[in-house]
């Protein structure tokens, strides 16, 4: 066996995180096509003018639609989702980043703000759920 | 010969760009995070750069989707500024150097890095937040520009070990260059943010500060973070900051720091910033 200096099984054991990774992408591939389609302005005003409609265009899961139409970003995530492709449709929406990350977490988007102010998430208890630390 | 002459970091939030491209860069909020440019932009004037190799990362812009590179090499004579869902940012289209770019693409394949060679490529705020933060508003860019793509959104990542020695074959090219080009390497990204999931937010203070008082003469101490640590301290976006490494990388064993800034929030991100220069 080749040595590895962690095995990829502690890549889950950091608290409210997925780690993004070739599987996840696959699965959230047509997803992320439907986020990049959101690339272009004639693609934007064809989603805001009927969303479900414009879904259809994709193969994505019916989860993912839901989860598209709700706008729920902790969902998207879990269907394998990455931030990056997400911000397309928060983007469209005119949402900021913040306001669709701030989403992700138990606190409202002025709350969020007001955390980021004053200095951001502390790491403390937030890098291992087996170390608590 | 070609010459590296500087290194520097910077982070590269969009929410950076959209306060420049909409002019609310003196308000109270961003006032503090562009004075922390002030520096650099003086920097620029003097130094005259020719070409940039830009290290930074695409946000499923132009890859990402169909293809995943781990490390990807902007060969075109420009690159177009990409629509990430708000229309284009509007700042000058970035002018390539193909001459260069295939000599880089020659050298660093024989030197057993296998990049991808985008023959075409859109690029976006993860390399034009860079080019305002340095030149500020411009007609077009005063400097020729080698986007470098690297993954540090799919993991795994390349690790920052294989950064650092990326940046070294990257100094090696470019010393075999016969163009008497002045160069500027650049490691964008970072420092620490996560933009995903309940711990969305996340900012360590002291894991960056860590990092920026060793880039210059403990480097080899960065170089053993391995991707686990970069999530677990740094947040899952954080661990960009390996594309510094490979702008440390590119300017040998020994460096003087010109300029460091450190600054937080921009909107979910610990801002970084720190001018480097080879010695001998």
């Amino acid at each position: 066996m080749r040595t590895r200096l962690y095995s990829l099984e502690e890549l889950n054991d950091i608290p409210g995180t997925t780690v993004f990774n070739a599987l996840r992408s696959r699965q959230a591939y047509h997803l992320h096509k439907f986020c990049m389609s959101l690339m272009q302005e004639d693609n934007r005003a064809a989603f805001r003018a009927d969303e479900r409609a414009y879904l259809e265009r994709f193969r994505m899961s019916a989860e993912q639609k839901q989860a598209v139409l709700a706008r729920d970003f902790t969902k998207l995530i879990d269907l394998g989702g990455n931030i990056y492709f997400l911000v397309k449709l928060s983007n469209t929406d005119g949402w900021s980043t913040q306001k669709a990350v701030s989403s992700m977490t138990d606190l409202t988007p002025d709350a969020y703000a007001a955390m980021m102010r004053a200095g951001g998430r502390s790491p403390e208890g937030q890098r291992s759920i087996r170390g608590k630390n | 010969m070609a010459r590296i002459t500087a290194g520097i970091a910077t982070s590269h939030v969009p929410a950076i760009g959209a306060a420049f491209d909409q002019g609310r860069d003196q308000d109270e909020y961003w006032a503090p995070v562009f004075a922390g440019y002030d520096w650099v932009k003086e920097f620029q004037r003097r130094e005259d750069p020719d070409v940039v190799i830009l290290c930074y990362n695409d946000h499923a812009s132009a890859m990402m989707l169909d293809v995943v590179p781990t490390f990807a090499l902007g060969m075109a004579e420009e690159f177009d500024v990409a629509d990430e869902g708000w229309g284009r940012r509007p700042v000058p289209q970035v002018i390539g150097d193909p001459v260069l770019a295939a000599h880089l693409a020659e050298q660093l394949v024989i030197d057993e890095f296998d990049l991808t060679l985008m023959n075409a490529l859109e690029v976006d705020h993860g390399c034009t937040v860079p080019l305002s933060l340095m030149f500020g508003r411009r007609e077009e860019w005063p400097v020729r520009v080698i986007p470098l793509a690297v993954n540090v959104t799919q993991f795994p990542t390349p690790s920052g070990e294989r950064c650092w020695r990326l940046g070294e074959a990257i100094r090696d090219a470019v010393e075999s260059y016969p163009a008497g080009l002045n160069v500027q390497i650049w490691g964008t990204g970072g420092m620490s943010h996560q933009l995903q999931g309940e711990r969305a937010g996340l900012i360590n203070p002291e894991f960056d500060n860590a990092f920026l008082d060793k880039l210059s003469d403990r480097a080899d101490e960065l170089r053993k973070i391995t991707r686990l640590d970069y999530l677990r301290e740094a947040g899952t976006e954080g661990i960009e900051l390996i594309m510094w490494l490979i702008m440390r990388g590119a300017l040998g064993d020994k460096v003087e720091e010109l300029h460091r800034f450190y600054h937080v929030p921009a909107s979910n991100t610990a801002v970084g910033h720190i001018v480097l220069r080879p010695q001998g």
